[in-house]
This record gives C-alpha cells, structure tokens and sequence, in this order.
C-alpha cells in the first residue's frame, strides 16, 4: 500500500500571522489588564491590613473597624436603590414592549435612555439642590406621624440629604440601565405565546403574566442584578448628596448615616496621605470584590439563557 | 464609506483646529511691565487649609499677574492633608489652621526640608469663625459660650428654649428644632472652635479638642466649609460653624464676652491675636517659628473670641534650592500690605498689624 | 350521578358585551385629577399654606387607579379590572420615570445658562478669584485626557473583538468574553484606584498627571468598545467574507478590506457611544489627574482639569461671592450634557445612515 501523500499545506503569509497574533495580544491584554487591576490593588492595600490608628490617622482602631461600616452603607444604599428602581423599570419597560402605541415605542426608549446619558455629577448636583429641598418636608412629615416604625424613626434631617434621598439618586441612575436590558427581554418572548394567550381569550396583563414575565424572568434577574452593580460602584452623586457621619444605622430620615466606599474614597482621598492611601486602596479592593462577583452571577446568569437573550 | 471618512476627517481638522488655537483670553498677556519680581518662573505647589481657600485665590491672582511665568496651585485639602503632605515632601509649602505641637517638630520627618533644618510658621492669615444660622427673619442672635456648646452637643434642641430666649429679649425665635451642622472631614476650622467650646465652656463641653468632630454626638455632616454653608443655607432651623468669609446672606451668632455679646468683625479678630503671647515665650520654638497662642478666654471688651489664626508653613533649608526664590517671592507677597488688602477684599478677614508682620518678613528671609 | 353545578354567569360577563365605553377611562381620570386639584386648592385655602401640585396630582393618580378599577370591576368583571389596574400603574411607572428627566433637563438648562457667554469658553480659571473666569482649561482638559484614552483602547478593543469573531473559537475566546462582560462592571473609582496605584509604584506617591486619568478611563472604555464592535462585525454576513476567501485574499486582507469597512459605521457609533460614556466620569480624574486653575496642554505633567472635576470643584470649594462658583458649577454641567447628547445623537444617527441595510 502506498502512503497518501502528505496535505498540501497552505503558505503561511506574513500579514496572516501578524494580523492573528496582533488580534491574540489584544485579546490577551484584557486577560492582563483585569489581573493587572487585582494585583495592584493587592499590592497596594496590603499595609492596610496590618495597620492601627497609629500608622494611619484615617482608621480609629484598625482596618475591619473602619471598612465595616462603609460596607454595610454600600449594600444598603444599592439594595434600597434596587428595591426603588426595579419595580419601576419592569413597569416601564412592559409599557414600552406592549402598551405604548407601536411608533412611538421607540422614540420613548431613547428618552428614557437619555437618562442614562447625564454624568453622575450633574446627578449630584441635582440632587443636592434640588431633591433633597424638596423632600424634606415628606421627611418631616412622616417622621412625625410613621415615626413608629424603626425605619422612620426620628430626628429627622433637616436638609434632606439622608440615605433614602441618596438612595433615590442612585435609583433614577440605574433605572435606565434595568430598563433596557427588561426591554429587550420582553421583545423576544416568542410572538406565537403571545398570540396563543390572547387567542384563548385573556386580557392583555393575563397575557403578559402568563407569557412575558415567566419567558424574562432569568432576565430581569440579570438586569437587577447589573443595576445592582452599577449602584454599588456609584461615586459622586452619593458624594455630594449623604450626610455622612460613619455610623451603622438602618434609619431612612435622619442625617446620621453610613457612607459608601466609593463616597468614601472620593471624598478622602484627594487629602490622603501615607498609609491613609493605603487604606483607602484597601477599601476600593473590597469594592472590586464585591462588584465583581455581583456581576459575574449577573453574567452567568444571562449567559445560561444565550439563545434566547440577545441583550448584551 | 468615502463619505464616513471624510465626516471623520473634518472632525479631526476641527478638533485640532480649536485645541491649537484656543488659548485662554486671560492667560495670553504678557503686557506687564518687566520689573525685578517677574524674573521669578517655575511652579509651586501649596496643600492645606480649605478655610483660607479664598485668600489663596487672591494672592495667587495677585502674584501670578505680577508673576507671569509662574504658576502656583493651592490644593484647599484640609489642614490634616496640608501638614502630612509637607511632611512626606509632597508640597512647597503648607496651610495649616494650627501650628505644629513641638513634638511633632521634634519627630519629624520632613521630607522637603534639608536635614536639621527648622520649620517656619508665619501667621498670615486671621479670620473669625462665625457661627451661622438659617432662621427666617432674624439675622443675629447673642447667645453665650455654654448656650452654643449645648446647642452643638444636642442638649438644647428647640429655638424657643428658655436658656436662647431669655438672652434675647424682644426676639420671636419660632418652635423648631435646632439641626447642628458640622464638618465630616478633619479640619482645622473645627478644632479652633472647639477650642474656643473648651476655653470658655469647660464644664459643658468635655471632649477632647482635635480636628474631628466626636462622633458619638449628633447632628449633620457637611464636606469642607462650602458643605458647611450650603447645608445651613438649604436647611431648616440649621446652625454651623464656618469660616466667616463664606457667612454672608446667614444669620450670625454675637458671642458673650465679659458681658457684652459681640458679633463677628475682622476688627473684633485682630485683637484678640494681637493679645496673645508666642508660643516660643512657654515653648522651644526655631528662630522662625511664629506660632501664637491665642487666649480664648479672655474678657476684654470689643475682642471675637472665636476666631482662626492659619500659617503658611515652610522649611528653613530647603533640600532642594530650585525654587526656594519663588517660595520666598511668594511669602513676601502673602504677608505684604497688598497681599493683605487684596485677600480682605475677597475673603474678609483681618489684616495682620504692622508689628506682625515685621516679624513674619524677619522670619521669611532666614529661608534658604 | 354527581349533579353538575352550573357556575352562573359572572356580572358583567365578556362574552355577553357589558364594556365600558371607550372615552370612560379618559373620562375618570379628567374627573380624578380635578377632584385631587380641588382637594388641594380647597387644602391650600383652609390652612393658607402653598397650592402642593405634586400632592394634587399624586392624590389623583390615586384616586383614578382606585376608581378605573372599582369601575370596571362593577361593569366588565374581575379580570378586566384587574388588567386596567395594571395598566394605570405600567403608565404610572412611565409617568414616574420622566419626572426626573425633565426635573434635572430643566435645572440644568435654567441655572446653566447664566454663564452660557463668551467668556465661559475661551478663558481659565487663572488669577480668578470671584466672578468672571471660564472653563477653557477644563473643556481643553476634558478633550485631551479622552482622547488620549480613546487612542489607548480603540486599537485594543478593536482587535480584541476581531480575535474574538474571526479568530477565536474555544475556551480562551469564552474566557475573554466573559471577563470583558465583568469588565463593563468595573466601578469607576476602582480603574482610577488601579490607574494610581500603577503609577505610584513607578513615580511615588503624590504624582497627578493627565495620562494617568487617561488610562483609568480607559479601562472602562475598552469593554464597551470591544462589546459594540463585536456585534457589528457578527452583522457583516460570512457571503461577503467567504467570497473574499474563494477570490483567494487572505485572511488579514479580508478582514481588514472587506470586513472592517462593512461594519465601520456601527464601530464608529460604537465607539462614539464608549466616549460618551467616559466623558463624564468623575471619580476617577478626580484621583488621578485631579485639577488645577491654569491651562495644562501636557498630558504627562502636572494636574489637569477636566469637565466634571470641574462642576464638582467649583461646586465643593465656593468662595466669595458664592453663586458665582455656583453659576460655573452649572454652566459647565449644560456644557458637559450637550456634549454627551450630542454625541449620542450623532452615533445614532451614524448608526442609522451608513450602516450596511441588513433588512432587520
């Protein structure tokens, strides 16, 4: 038996290869990049870890003591944000997919996605100067007669500037971003479900709560999960609109109340030095942390659902 | 595509058009007359105290005009990051609303300055800390040391308590409560206050003095003294502590003093300082170091006892001699009858006396 | 035998006809508002207090939900009213949700255009110490820094996206993917932390320079690059690549002659949409390049001022007289949202015009 002869191989062309393996760096570098970010944050917040009130002037005693209540701020400033914004946003965004009139659906998407497009700052200017003016008589007046319940209990804020108003900001911030991804998702639930609900005779909300939201539920809990995110990270407009005075507390109306990380950091860090930058490093790494995993469960969650979701 | 390519090619023109040509229209000139003070050039850069934010705009306009090769930044960071950045090397010179303990000095290190080399502290900037408020209708209240550290320590919460009213005869002071404003960050301007709490109002006001406010009392945060401001402006009922510079437009608090109640004036501060002895009469302190001690207890009459004394701190030897010319050009300005006057107009604080500032220019020509 | 219970027909029965006429639903809610705006006004009379509009409508929303519902429960039957509650509230969410938008749209244009003049755009912040001054330096700073960051990661992103639709196939493209979905979630304080931190470690601490803010942003631009070019050189359909391949043009050729000028209309919205994304960041040149009064055209030296460190400085650190920082404050806010929505609207409109028409 005579052996084949062996493939014909193709000639490897310069360019090719240098086309392929610029595309297989790039691709690498976001490998890079992302390990690089862990690392020297790592690197970086290490000496907080070990250091007291002494070494930094920033930490009362040590770094868990002072982390630990701007962490708590973070997540219940987010979850209070989530709690505000989702229910909204499911509803703005079944109102979009199936109640406005066809032309105009998407004319009010892109407004509502010019939300998106104001930068935080504007966002905490308007929340300084306008929202919080204008909520503190809603303040008064429900310290005053819910004062009852724990979490409105007194003395309220007289300016506004508490964690529900900040919590307020954050929802309007993340809004636009459950929203679309909500859109999205409601558009691709098959139109054939649709119809087959509304040709058995059921009303259009039987239809949705039948059809649409069973079909996009793993997608609104990616959205959520993404605003989420997004309101964890968020900067300056919590910066500029808390009272901040660095206490763990779950009331909504008084002017003591827990920071965030990243308000945190941009407040201190412009006047921080030494170990004080460290142990502000330090917090930002458990910022990195936290968001990361929110948004890899956000992810894997959208991704178990790849051939139905088209929303990236 | 073509068309793609030329939009995004006239984009470009545009872009590098209007970054080549625009020059700020208030940076350009150079008409100045060329006198000895503009050979000065290079960079400086200055961290601390927020409290005389303003006066360092005005003498930075004032001296770079002068100075047209010049640039000097101020970074209104806090007197903490202003002092710990001068010790780490990372500034020029520092604002501080209080002088370095001698202790510190001692400790070290500082990294801009030359080994064994002495720190110099000049006083140049005096200002009262005026106590605001936001009440509709009324502009002044006279309220004595105890009364104000009650107020600030949640004791007393409404404004018709009998301890306000009955120093205020003839005033209707409404039924609401009082929300204390005061700085979330560390600042000088809080520990002159609460120096002045401690001073005059021992017995009520037991915490220890330090740039932060204690946390186990109430009250709202504000960041920086425009925090400060905009929260007692935007707020109901609100009461604060903030350099008085920034008070105008709020209702200000005329404190007991012997026993008359006196209201805030550049005038009122400047007395006080000029009654209080040097700290290196009590201390060891460098030939160069000027810091006071201000006496908050007094009882002369006419004098502000709450008022903020911030010095511009710099290094005797410099361990770097580029740019010890511009420091010094630049001291020389801060404390000059024009310097003065030109950040009284901006910031309203009091000017130093002459025989002050004879010891401020002895003590800025012993930098090298 | 089990009797078979017949289940009488329920009030208001759909198949028997019984439907609100068209026009009611508009007619409870003109009546529900105006009931709610009577209430306050009379409110507002009583107690000689300020006519509360948001109150009045609030009250009347509210009014209208319960009435609409109590309403078609009586005449249509349970599920309708139960479906026109819905609706009334999927509208409210709407209604809510443009109350904010059109909230900060008109405080921003209001208080902004008070400092919309000459001045404002073409001189700094240089010896200014009161009124007048402008946001030259800043505006100057804003373009430097963002397009130092769009050279950095436009290349990155865009082959990082070619790797990932022609190239890669398998574990390592999955990974890629999935990091530079996480990416997009990175918190921006955290990329300039990053960004600081690597140039600490190279110049000590206390350094601010122009590139440093540039790199954060771009970390947080690359994903959305990479993200956006991918789903458009997906669109560009493999008869065009596979004709290129049987003409016999190599790969790279083909890519870069075939692939990239199909799909070169949504890279650029793609890529127009990153910066305006990053245009606003705050947080992170706060940090890094933080900010200064002077005009700064070197990236690599000294602080540089940037558009929103600059609504955020001129807001935090006021001076005399105070609304003057505050008038600056908001002009350069109007200045920064125009940008932004000009951005946005030309990417679209790019998007709209040029894109190759794949009859979706």
């Amino acid at each position: 038996m005579t052996s084949t002869a062996p493939p014909l191989r193709a000639k490897a062309r310069i360019g090719d290869v240098v086309f392929s393996r610029t595309a297989l760096f790039a691709g690498g570098m976001i490998l890079v990049t992302l390990a690089a970010v862990a690392i020297f944050l790592i690197v970086q917040s290490v000496p907080a870890f070990f250091a007291t009130g002494e070494t930094a002037s920033i930490l009362p005693s040590n770094f868990w003591a002072y982390v630990w209540p701007l962490v708590f701020g973070t997540i219940w400033a987010a979850f209070l944000a989530l709690l505000i914004a989702l229910p909204i946003s499911i509803g703005i965004a079944l109102f979009i997919s199936h109640y406005a009139p066809r032309k105009l659906a998407q004319t009010l998407g892109y407004i509502v996605d010019l939300l998106a497009a104001v930068p935080s700052v504007v966002f905490g200017l308007w929340g300084i100067g306008v929202l919080a003016p204008a909520v503190q008589p809603i303040y008064s007046w429900m310290v005053d007669n819910l004062g009852w319940i724990p979490f409105f209990a007194g003395p309220v804020s007289g300016t506004g500037r508490t964690i529900l108003t900040a919590a307020v900001v954050l929802a309007v911030m993340i809004l636009p971003i459950i929203t679309a991804m909500c859109r999205e998702v409601f558009l691709q639930t098959p139109v054939l479900h649709e119809e087959a609900a509304l040709a058995l005779g059921a009303t259009r909300w039987e239809m949705i709560r039948m059809a649409v939201l069973p079909f996009g539920r793993s997608g609104i809990v990616s959205a959520a999960m993404l605003g989420l995110g997004r309101a964890l990270g968020e900067t300056m407009a919590v910066a500029m609109v808390l009272s901040a005075t660095g206490l763990v507390s779950l009331k909504l109306l008084t002017s003591e109340n827990p920071s965030t990380i990243a308000a945190n950091i941009a407040l201190s860090f412009p006047e921080a030095y030494g170990d004080n930058v460290n142990v502000l490093i330090g917090t930002g790494l458990i910022l990195f942390i936290v968001t990361f995993l929110v948004n890899a469960v956000a992810r894997w969650v959208v991704n178990r659902r790849a051939e139905f979701s088209g929303a990236n | 595509m073509k068309t793609s390519v030329s939009i995004k090619a006239a984009a470009i023109g545009g872009i590098a058009l209007l970054a080549l040509t625009s020059c700020a229209a208030n940076e350009g000139g150079t008409a100045e007359t060329t006198d000895a003070a503009s050979s000065l050039s290079g960079s400086l850069v200055g961290v601390g105290a927020s409290s005389m934010g303003a006066a360092q705009e005005a003498w930075i306009a004032g001296f770079q005009t002068a100075n047209p090769d010049t640039t000097v930044n101020y970074d209104p960071a806090g007197s903490g990051a202003g002092r710990e950045t001068f010790q780490q090397g990372g500034s020029n010179f520092a604002g501080s609303d209080r002088a370095f303990k001698v202790d510190e000095i001692t400790a070290g290190p500082f990294e801009a300055c030359a080994a064994d080399s002495g720190i110099i502290e000049l006083p140049i900037y005096v200002s009262p800390i005026a106590v605001i408020f936001n009440l509709d209708g009324v502009d002044s209240i006279d309220l004595d040391a105890a009364t104000i550290a009650k107020i600030f320590r949640g004791e007393i919460t409404n404004w018709n308590d009998p301890a306000i009213a009955e120093q205020n005869q003839g005033l209707e002071l409404p039924d609401l409560t009082i929300n204390p404003v005061h700085r979330s960050d560390e600042s000088g301007t809080t520990e002159n206050f609460v120096e002045y709490l401690s001073a005059a109002a021992g017995d009520v006001w037991t915490d220890e003095v330090s740039g932060d406010w204690p946390t186990a009392l109430g009250g709202e945060a504000a960041q920086g003294t425009s925090g400060v401001v905009d929260t007692v402006t935007n707020g109901v009922g609100t009461i604060g502590y903030a350099d008085a510079s920034r008070a105008e437009g709020l209702g200000t608090v005329a404190v007991k003093v012997g026993e008359e109640y006196v209201p805030y004036s550049p005038e009122a501060a400047a007395a006080v300082v000029d009654a209080s002895p040097m700290a290196s009469e009590t201390e060891e302190r460098g030939a160069g170091d000027l810091a006071i001690v201000l006496d908050r207890a007094t009882d002369a009459s006419g004098v502000y006892p709450i008022v903020l004394v911030s010095y511009a701190i710099a290094c005797e030897t410099y361990a770097d001699p580029a740019g010890v010319d511009l420091v010094k050009g630049y001291l020389n300005y801060i404390a000059s009858e024009e310097g003065q006057a030109v950040a009284q107009e901006s910031a309203g604080n009091a000017p130093i006396s002459d025989t002050l500032r004879e010891k401020v220019v002895a003590a800025i020509d012993l930098i090298s | 035998m089990s009797t078979i219970d017949v289940r009488p027909a329920p009030a208001g029965s759909t198949l028997a006809g019984n439907r609100l006429p068209r026009y009611a639903v508009w007619v409870v809610l003109a009546a529900s508002l105006g009931l709610g705006l009577a209430l306050f006004a009379l409110l507002a009379a009583a107690a000689e207090s300020e006519f509360n509009l948001v109150g009045a409508l609030v009250v009347g929303a509210i009014l209208y939900l319960v009435a609409s519902t109590g309403l078609t429960a009586a005449v249509e039957g349970q599920r309708q009213a139960k479906d026109r509650f819905v609706t009334g509230l999927v509208t409210s969410a709407f209604v809510i949700a443009m109350v904010p938008l059109f909230s900060v749209a008109i405080t921003v244009i209001g208080n902004g255009l008070a400092r919309f003049d000459l001045e404002f755009f073409t001189s700094s912040m240089r010896n200014v110490t009161g009124e007048g001054g402008g946001a030259l330096h800043a505006m100057i700073g804003t373009l430097l820094i963002t397009l130092a960051a769009t050279i950095i990661s436009v290349p990155l992103g865009l082959f990082t996206s070619i790797y990932l639709v022609e190239y890669g196939k398998g574990r390592f493209a999955k990974m890629i993917t999935f990091l530079v979905d996480v990416m997009t979630g990175i918190p921006s304080i955290v990329a300039g932390l990053f960004a600081y931190a690597l140039f600490a470690l190279i110049f000590g601490p206390g350094v601010r320079m122009g590139i440093i803010g540039a790199i954060a942003l771009s970390v947080l631009m690359i994903p959305v690059v990479v993200r956006s070019s991918e789903e458009m050189l997906r669109l560009v359909p493999n008869e065009l690549r596979e004709a290129s391949y049987a003409l016999g043009v190599p790969k790279w050729l083909t890519i870069a002659k075939v692939v990239l000028p199909t799909a070169i209309a949504g890279i650029t919205t793609g890529i127009m949409l990153s910066i305006s994304r990053v245009i606003g960041e705050t947080a992170p040149l706060l940090i890094t390049a933080e900010f200064t009064a002077s005009m700064n055209y070197n990236l690599f030296q000294d602080r540089m001022q940037s558009l929103p460190v600059y609504v955020y400085t001129q807001f935090a650190n006021q001076g005399n007289p105070a609304f003057a920082f505050l008038e600056r404050a908001w002009a350069a806010a109007l200045v920064l949202i125009l940008i932004v929505m000009l951005l946005n609207l030309l990417a679209r409109l790019i998007a709209r015009y040029f894109s190759p028409k794949t009859g979706r």
